[in-house]
């Protein structure tokens, strides 16, 4: 049993964290700080039932997602995307020519990454559709383990590892898209 | 060197999220990590995608307004007082 007295205490530091998420999530700013205030809310009230000692982190986490489905989702016109465009592996790393020559020390291909902005990678994350969107954010932006993400999603670990997947490369491919619109890689196809 | 072309790249490549994501065995990361030791095509590939999670991570934060603060620590004190004994 956690004491709600210390709620604060503990739970304040994750704000960081959980509003970038919201702001992933919802891609909308408004939109973003009432989900987090709601989540701190809901879990203030609920935190009788939180098992002191577990990941407060993944439990905070779990509310938002369920308060972001519950109450946003439905207010959206259309059905969520569920299929996405599969591309292979290493598909960014291919196309910036990787695997072509072998080269000494820091490569070209990864100096290509410092040159991408914090909004082009932002929007990036935010052109996924919302199912494979959550997954990526959870495992590349906050770290998470298959399993947290499969208990904050309640999904089984198998989905985790499949949208990850296709995620991950997806993903891979809109921050290439965005790197070949402003210059910043050259069209290699 | 071009594509990988051999069973342990084709295997290293496949597997490279669940070793970087340190959900593999370790007998199986073990594996892996003898073949990055002796094939460097594989080794950049993977540091290219090592590199890219982490320009992920530190790319997608978000400055918490200070007014959300507010707002949320006056919500829960609000919530305290309308509710003192809970």
């Amino acid at each position: 049993m956690a004491d709600q007295a210390t709620f604060a205490d503990q739970a304040m530091e994750f704000m960081p964290a959980l509003y970038t998420a919201a702001l992933r999530m919802t891609r909308n700013a408004a939109e973003a700080e009432d989900l987090v205030q709601e989540t701190y809310l809901k879990a203030y009230r609920a935190f009788g039932s939180f098992q002191q000692g577990t990941n407060l982190k993944a439990w905070l986490y779990k509310i938002l997602t369920n308060t972001f489905i519950n109450a946003y989702r439905s207010r959206r016109r259309r059905p969520e995307q569920t299929e996405i465009e599969d591309v292979e592996d290493l598909y960014l790393y291919r196309r910036l020519g990787g695997l072509e020559g072998a080269t000494a020390g820091r490569s070209a291909e990864e100096e290509v990454l410092d040159r991408f902005t914090d909004s082009d990678v932002k929007e990036a994350l935010e052109s996924l559709p919302e199912s494979f969107r959550m997954t990526v954010l959870l495992a590349d932006v906050e770290g998470f383990s298959y399993r947290e993400i499969a208990d904050i999603m309640e999904i089984p670990i198998g989905t985790v590892m499949s949208r990850l997947h296709r995620g991950r490369r997806a993903l891979q491919k809109a921050l290439l898209e965005f790197g070949m619109e402003r210059g910043l890689v050259g069209d290699r196809d | 060197m071009g594509e990988p072309v051999h069973d342990e790249c084709w295997e290293a490549v496949h597997r490279l999220y669940h070793f970087l994501d340190g959900e593999l065995t370790s007998e199986k990361r073990l594996e892996i990590s003898q073949h990055l030791d002796s094939c460097h095509p594989c080794l950049e590939a993977f540091d290219f995608e090592a590199d890219l999670r982490q320009m992920l991570a530190a790319k997608c934060r978000d400055h918490v307004p200070e007014s959300l603060r507010d707002r949320i620590a006056w919500a829960l004190r609000h919530e305290q007082e309308a509710d003192p004994h809970r």
